[in-house]
């Protein structure tokens, strides 16, 4: 602690300098936080779906629609345990720009295979009794400020009503949260009931199935079950864990892992320049001082102490700022991504600071070298 | 009076390119313990090597010194270091404080080396401002202070850890007149009422009146007068 004036003035000898070069690494480790937060909430949004859901949808493709009449013969499977199925819906309020996402929903299935949604039992009799009923999420009730008892009238891009008209009026009747965060609460549900009577075409098929399973038979057997028992008819199954799915699609867009480490290692390679020439001129310009410093019996390792303690106090105050930026933001875009209730993970934290030491000592390395080195005599005659 | 810096055939040299130079011929010296003396000589003569050479700041190339009864010649780097630390105070012609600490920070740093406590470096601190007459200046970074009030503060941190020698290489060199004399009292009381025993390097034969003892550096070699003057 005793040192630690001396550390502290050595830093702020070039004030315009050090916050520079402080700023540098602040937004660096703010980087590095929100990046490897980015693929932390990837994976605990994989990790928060369920290896004991099933959701099946066409083989072909999402856009094809499977019959409703798959229920009763997935209902006969050897560890199923519930279905529920699902149509999306493609709503738009007011104009076709302003999208709401829907989807109509069995919801005593829904509710009863999806223990993770609070949902008020009052809510789901609401359901049943409003034909038109629509539960509204969380998260979508406060964007839109929408509540129990308002009528919402929505468009869809896709489904007209037998009437020919694009426009359907919804009753909110409930809400429904996730406070574990594990499922989105972005979505208006409307009764599939109500929907599928009333849309022009495409009447009894949905969009996916939703299926609970006994963990024992395990999701892979029972998904080749499933799938068996639609194998070579007019629609075909593809039956995957949600978990599998999701890990499939974030599959889609690439190694998300490889481009976040690939940008944050050329972040991190151009900032040891950056803080390596800080902490080099630091030491050239006190070649002079040092020389004192050893003069009054300061031992080589202390000097090089003093100069890698320089450099750990501002990369790791630096980080420390950045990576806490970093959580202090992150909850809210991973609520956008779709894993709320999650915070920055505390091994981010952990890596950040200890790659703050790491780089410290490395930027420090070659200015401590040669602050070891430097012959009083010389120093101090100005040569 | 005992011998506190004894110096025997030393010499020392250093290398130019591709020359040898030898700066210092087989000198041989002594100093009392309380002696105040002054070396001068022209530029280039050897003087601040000789200097060095005594506060342990470089080695001979041969040769024996002894400073304080120990063989500052045998010890190692870290263990010359440990040795300034307890025995030597050195004052710079340019001061040489460090520009981003105050006044007080500056003179603590020889203590920051010690067991002392915060408290007691502080004390000791206090009373080195005290003795050098800026006690009231503690607080004020050196490029607020004037470059007698530097010297000072210089001398202060010299003196805090209570070496037994000082060393100073031309104090007064950066100084106006009135002011030198300012600084040439405070070590002569130093020298007289603290029994420090000081070399100084020096030009100025009016510096050089303050001490006790007078030798001249000429062309690496000891003498007791100029070598106009001795022939």
């Amino acid at each position: 602690m005793k040192y630690l004036p001396l550390i502290w003035a050595g830093l702020w000898r070039k004030r315009a300098r050090t916050v520079l070069t402080l700023l540098c690494v602040v937004v660096a480790f703010g980087l590095f936080g929100m990046l490897h937060g980015f693929t932390a909430a990837i994976d605990g949004i994989v990790d928060a779906m369920s290896d004991t859901r099933l959701r099946i949808m066409s083989r072909v493709s999402i856009m094809e629609a499977l019959p409703l009449a798959h229920r009763q013969r997935i209902e006969t499977v050897r560890g199923v345990e519930g279905v529920s199925y699902y149509n999306f819906f493609a709503g738009y309020y007011q104009e076709r720009t302003n999208g709401v996402q829907v989807g109509a929903i069995d919801v005593a299935t829904l509710d009863a295979i999806y223990p993770e949604i609070e949902l008020d039992p009052a809510y789901v009799e609401a359901m049943k009794r409003t034909r038109n009923g629509g539960l509204v999420g969380e998260d979508l009730a406060a964007e839109r400020g929408w509540k129990i008892g308002d009528r919402i009238p929505l468009g869809s891009a896709v489904w007209r009503r037998k009437d020919g008209a694009e426009s359907w009026d919804f009753e909110i009747v409930g809400s429904y949260r996730s406070p574990s965060g594990k499922v989105p609460t972005n979505e208006l549900w409307v009764n599939y009931d109500y929907f599928d009577e009333a849309r022009a075409a495409g009447n009894g098929t949905v969009t996916l199935y939703f299926v609970k399973i006994n963990e024992s038979e395990g999701a892979a057997a029972i998904s080749e079950r499933i799938d068996a028992l639609f194998a070579n008819s007019m629609f075909e199954t593809q039956t995957q864990s949600e978990k599998d799915w999701l890990r499939g699609q974030i599959g889609q867009i690439g190694d998300i892992a490889f481009f976040v480490n690939a940008i944050i290692g050329a972040v991190m390679f151009a900032l040891l320049f950056v803080t390596g020439n800080t902490m080099m001129q630091s030491v050239r310009e006190r070649i002079p001082e040092l020389a004192v410093l050893k003069t009054y019996g300061f031992s080589n390792t202390a000097v090089v102490s003093l100069v890698l303690a320089e450099s750990l106090v501002l990369c790791s105050v630096a980080a420390a700022i950045g990576i806490g930026i970093a959580a202090a933001i992150s909850p809210a875009i991973y609520r956008e991504l779709g894993a709320g209730g999650l915070n920055l993970p505390l091994p981010v934290v952990s890596m950040g600071l200890a790659l703050a030491a790491v780089f410290a000592v490395v930027s420090a390395a070659l200015p401590a070298l040669r602050a070891q080195r430097l012959s009083i005599v010389d120093a101090l005659a100005g040569r | 009076m005992t011998a506190l810096v004894s110096i025997r055939q030393v010499i020392k040299g250093y290398t130019r390119g591709k020359q040898r130079v030898e700066v210092l011929h087989a000198i041989d010296l002594t100093v009392e313990q309380g002696d105040f003396l002054a070396l001068m000589g022209p530029s280039g003569s050897g003087k601040t090597t000789l200097l060095n050479l005594i506060g342990g700041l470089d080695r001979p190339d041969r040769g024996e010194i002894t400073v304080a009864g120990e063989r500052i010649d045998r010890l190692s780097s870290g263990q010359l270091a440990k040795w300034r630390a307890r025995n030597v105070g050195f004052i710079f012609q340019f001061y040489n404080l460090l520009p981003v600490l105050t006044a007080e920070r500056n003179v603590e740093v020889p203590l920051l080396l010690t067991k002392l406590t915060s408290a007691e470096r502080r004390r000791n601190v206090a009373a080195a401002l005290e003795l050098v007459g800026l006690a009231d200046r503690a607080k004020h970074k050196p490029a607020e202070l004037s470059g007698g009030q530097q010297q000072r503060v210089a001398i202060a941190r010299a003196l805090v850890a209570d070496p037994t020698l000082l060393v100073c290489d031309e104090p007064t060199g950066d100084l106006d007149r009135e002011t030198s004399e300012s600084i040439l009292q405070l070590l002569k009381l130093l020298n007289e009422q603290q029994r420090k025993t000081i070399v100084m390097v020096t030009h100025d034969p009016r510096a050089a009146q303050y001490a006790s003892h007078r030798l001249y550096v000429d062309k690496g070699s000891l003498t007791a007068a100029p070598l106009g003057v001795a022939a």
